[in-house]
């Protein structure tokens, strides 16, 4: 079974955004850029399928600029076989990269891709739930656990109220919540070793794919500043000041 | 034309989050249909039908509803949308699980998670785990937008639409329900609750979460938690607050024991009041905090839960 792993390059999740002073987004100069970490996740459940001997091939993908390859190079050292970045240096919207994501499935033939549920920088949460309608296979998104076996995959999800178990028909999408897995770090040995693997890098138009933006974004602007607040001596000080300051008890 | 709403429900009755996408879909269009899909699901379109504002309601009674299935979902709003000039839900784990396939279906670009509705086809989201706000504008035909419950207040009852019955769609075959593990509390809903009282890894354990429930019972709150309490297993994934959890915005956020990482804050910054409680008087959170108390939980809170008799 082949599985397809799509990977973002996003602003590392330590990193503080800065909005850029003419409200035109946010400035990413200087800033350390990483994988996205619902992605490694996604790379990591790909990665154990295959020691597990149920994923014969993995194919690590990524949309975005020629920088977007580090990325891939730390997903083929965490365990990926193989990489296809389609590059493209403008905004790209999860409904193009869904549009991309389905073309290279088209392409490629996985019986399941992973993504993670979603950006930590656009925080839109929409690109796997896209590519599955795209291509009208079923969808298993917020996954905390999959099993993978006899052409299905039962996936058990975050819903609000608790846990939620569906079991899908392959081909499908997965995308993956945060206690899925934790994920390994790449090896020395491995790093060298991710630099021989392939690379493939393709354009939107070898794809037939249109990747323009259509939203458009008028400004991006710092959310209200909270007032600095005071320190308390203790409980009843506190007390006190919630309920005849603040008077919310 | 008109805004549709996809209500949220457990078949017997609405959930609160449908009432705050009620607001938000006001402020996008004059009429407002509400769409509930679901199996037995009578009572909760009866419901819809008294919410102020709703002009229609369409009900969609089939038992390849019964589960609120992404698949089907799509397949039923896609069967109506395109009377519609927006499609609206809440941005819950169901809402923002079958609502990209929507726009995906309807060749649409949606917006997640909208926070203002600036005109019909402009609004504001938050992006970056809350550290920017972006306004947007949207060219499509039919607007998908997902919904924000913490920045609409829920609409109130007084209305008395008309319940339409329409045609429930086919099962996709290709998803089976095998089973759900829902966490029951007595204690208010985490996203809809006045007082939110959370514990971080300071709590040490999970049977010391017994000390937030206290005060939280007390508060007549809900107990939260943030992901590093969740990850050492001391409470369930449902209890997590924060960009990848739920995002509240309570009257009173009580953070107990958590330090105040960016993800963290991305759930809860909007509360009106912000209290920490914290030994390390460096913890960043004592920068959001409106009021910040440097001491040993394991007396602090015991303390306050006995000074509210």
């Amino acid at each position: 079974m082949k599985v397809l792993v799509a990977v973002k390059r996003v602003i590392d999740y330590n990193a503080k955004p800065r909005v850029k002073p003419d409200g035109s987004g946010i400035d990413l100069t200087n800033l350390k850029m990483s994988m996205n970490p619902f992605d490694e996740i996604a790379v990591e459940e790909a990665v154990r399928l295959k020691e597990g001997g149920i994923a014969s091939e993995v194919v690590v993908v990524s949309i975005g600029p020629a920088a977007a390859q580090e990325v891939l190079r730390t997903a083929l050292a965490l365990g990926g076989d193989r990489a296809v970045l389609l590059q493209d240096e403008g905004e790209v919207q999860p409904l193009a990269v869904a549009k991309a994501l389905a073309a290279l499935c088209k392409r490629e033939q996985p019986d399941l891709l992973i993504l993670g549920k979603q950006a930590i920088d656009d925080d839109a949460c929409q690109t796997g739930q896209m590519v599955a309608a795209l291509l009208d296979w079923p969808q298993a998104t917020f996954a905390s656990q999959v099993d993978v076996s006899g052409g299905r995959v039962k996936v058990t999800r975050e819903i609000d109220g608790g846990l939620e178990t569906l079991d899908l028909a392959l081909p499908a999408v997965v995308t993956t919540d945060l206690r899925l897995n934790t994920p390994r770090y790449a090896s020395l040995p491995n790093i060298m070793k991710a630099k021989k693997k392939p690379l493939d890098v393709l354009t939107a138009g070898e794809l037939g794919v249109d990747l323009a933006p259509r939203l458009k974004t008028l400004k991006v602007v710092e959310p209200p500043k909270r007032s600095g607040g005071v320190m308390v001596a203790d409980v009843a000080a506190l007390v006190d000041k919630l309920r005849n300051e603040a008077k919310v008890i | 034309m008109a805004v549709l709403v996809i209500a949220e429900h457990d078949n017997a009755s609405l959930k609160a989050a449908t009432r705050h996408a009620l607001t938000a879909a006001l402020q996008m269009g004059a009429e407002v249909h509400l769409l509930v899909a679901g199996s037995d699901c009578a009572a909760a379109a009866e419901q819809g039908a008294r919410l102020l504002g709703v002009s229609k309601v369409l009900l969609a009674d089939a038992p390849a509803h019964a589960h609120a299935s992404a698949e089907n979902l799509a397949s039923q709003v896609l069967a109506i949308a395109g009377q519609y000039s927006h499609v609206v839900a809440a941005a819950s784990a169901s809402g923002k699980s079958f609502m990209p396939r929507v726009a995906a279906l309807l060749d649409s670009a949606q917006v997640s998670d909208v926070v203002s509705v600036e005109s019909s086809d402009t609004f504001v989201r938050p992006i970056y785990a809350g550290n920017a706000l972006a306004t947007v504008q949207s060219p499509d035909p039919i607007k998908v937008v997902t919904v924000r419950t913490t920045g609409f207040d829920a609409a109130a009852d007084g209305g008395s639409a008309a319940v339409e019955v329409i045609a429930a769609v086919e099962g996709n075959p290709a998803v089976r329900f095998v089973g759900q593990e829902v966490t029951h509390s007595s204690r208010p809903e985490l996203t809809s609750a006045r007082v939110v009282v959370s514990g971080g890894r300071g709590m040490g354990s999970g049977e010391n979460f017994v000390l937030l429930e206290g005060l939280a019972d007390k508060l007549g709150g809900a107990v939260g938690a943030s992901r590093a309490a969740v990850d050492a297993g001391f409470m369930p994934n449902d209890y997590q607050v924060g960009q990848t959890g739920k995002i509240v915005a309570p009257e009173l956020y009580l953070a107990v024991g958590i330090s105040g990482a960016i993800q963290h804050l991305a759930g809860m910054k909007d509360s009106k009041v912000i209290v920490a409680i914290n030994k390390d008087p460096e913890a960043p959170i004592f920068q959001v905090a409106d009021y910040g108390l440097v001491a040993d939980l394991f007396e602090a809170v015991p303390q306050m839960s006995g000074s509210l008799g």
